[in-house]
């Protein structure tokens, strides 16, 4: 408002000292059409618009453009950055999963060799102590077959002596050692 | 001045709305010449502090992860450059610098313009005549150079009716040389109307009684006059855009 007190002593001043007559006259209506001012605006608005002119495109533009550019071209690294980070990740997940199942397929290898190791050695023990058992069989059968050989002759033997001694006893030497002997066996083989 | 003193009730209730829109030497009570030091000079030259504080201070760090000021720097620079991309296309890119001189100068003055006490240079026909003309002068020009005589196709509607051509070419012909007309105007007239509504406003303040609703309507005028000074300036630079693209591509 201070504007408004101080106008119009001013215009007055200006009125009575003969100057800005023109001016004077134009600001009744409106100041933009106050052409003797014209050529001062344009003046000033040329200068003003070539400073602008001249920091916007040699130094402001080309700065932001470039921070501009930089950021897209960070942003554009780091999101292929993640990109390749990601696919890393998968891949280090496939291995793992891949060892994993690896191990597994090793381990049941492993199992099914200890167990096919072990069903041989198995199978081997079985077999020898098989063969062994059969052996100790045969070897008893044997020995009570001689058992049963010597427990026959010695009944045979004993046979004859005592049909010798019958036969001495009875007739004696009307029958020789021969016959007795012959009939005994006969007589035990039927 | 005394033709403008309307009213004098309450004890000097004056209105000089249009005050504020004279062009005045900073020092002494000369003449206005052409290279005098005045007003203009002086909000002119904050126009251009302002936008060397906001493009060039604001952006000194060239930080990846922008402070607030270069944050501000970059939304201006991708809102022109889009806006101009969209606009004319890839081959109007190269005129962006043009484009954005013009624009933060219209934003920056009219921003500046609402400072209480501030001179309003864009509200003066000879500031946004000089802009529209310097636009209109541009664009025909590049037009011819671009396109030789081809330009004139411009004003030929190849898509009406054989009949109807000429009578749209007359037409097309006084819009073409109305665009710097209106062009400097209209901004000129909102920046002017919008000061000027608010001065009257300040001057009913003068009166106790009116003066809680006269300071209400200032607010919610001085809010108006915030989104107009950025939709002038958005405006006067999209319609630049426009007749660039004419000029680019002169085909209907």
């Amino acid at each position: 408002m201070a504007e408004h007190n101080l106008s119009p002593e001013a215009q007055g001043m200006a009125d009575a000292l003969g100057v800005d007559g023109d001016h004077a006259g134009a600001s009744a209506g409106m100041p933009q059409l106050d052409f003797s001012s014209f050529d001062n605006q344009i003046v000033w608005l040329l200068i003003t618009l070539v400073v602008i002119y001249f920091v916007l495109s040699r130094v402001a533009l080309p700065r932001i453009g470039s921070v501009l550019a930089e950021r897209a071209g960070t942003i554009t690294n780091d999101i292929a950055a993640a990109e390749d980070l990601k696919q890393q990740a998968i891949d280090a997940e496939a291995a793992y999963e891949k060892a994993l199942v690896d191990a597994r397929a090793e381990a049941g290898r492993i199992v099914g060799e200890t167990k096919a190791a072990i069903q041989v050695d198995l199978d081997k023990a079985i077999a020898k102590a098989d063969a062994e058992i059969a052996a100790r069989a045969a070897e008893g059968e044997k020995a009570i077959a001689a058992i049963r050989d010597s427990a026959a002759e010695s009944a045979a033997t004993v046979a004859k002596d005592i049909a010798k001694d019958i036969v001495a006893a009875v007739a004696p030497g009307k029958i020789d050692a021969k016959s007795i002997t012959a009939a005994v066996n006969a007589k035990m083989k039927g | 001045m005394a033709t403008e003193a309307q009213g004098a009730e309450e004890g000097g209730l004056v209105f000089h709305p249009m005050d504020q829109f004279i062009v005045k030497p900073l020092f002494g009570m000369g003449e206005v010449g052409a290279f005098t030091i005045t007003n203009v000079t002086l909000w002119m030259a904050l126009t251009v502090v302002c936008i060397i504080l906001l493009l060039v201070m604001g952006t000194s760090r060239r930080a990846i992860v922008p402070s607030r000021s270069q944050s501000i720097a970059e939304m201006m620079y991708g809102f022109v450059y889009k806006m101009v991309e969209d606009v004319t296309g890839k081959d109007g890119v190269k005129y962006f610098p043009y484009i954005m001189t013009l624009f933060m100068f219209i934003l920056v003055s009219n921003f500046l313009g609402l400072l209480p006490m501030a001179f309003t240079t864009t509200s003066h026909i000879a500031v946004t005549g000089v802009l529209a003309m310097m636009v209109f002068l541009a664009v025909t020009i590049l037009g011819f150079v671009k396109n030789g005589i081809g330009f004139l196709g411009l004003f030929w509607v190849s898509s009406a009716p054989l009949a109807l051509r000429p009578i749209l070419a007359l037409i097309e012909v006084i819009s073409y040389f109305v665009r710097p007309v209106s062009h400097s105007i209209r901004l000129a007239g909102n920046m002017m109307a919008g000061h000027a509504v608010i001065k009257v406003f300040a001057a009913f303040a003068a009166i106790a009684a009116i003066s809680p609703l006269s300071i209400l309507a200032i607010t919610a005028m001085y809010g108006l006059e915030i989104l107009v000074s950025g939709i002038q300036a958005y405006v006067f630079a999209i319609l630049t855009c426009v007749y660039l693209k004419d000029a680019l591509h002169p085909a209907h």
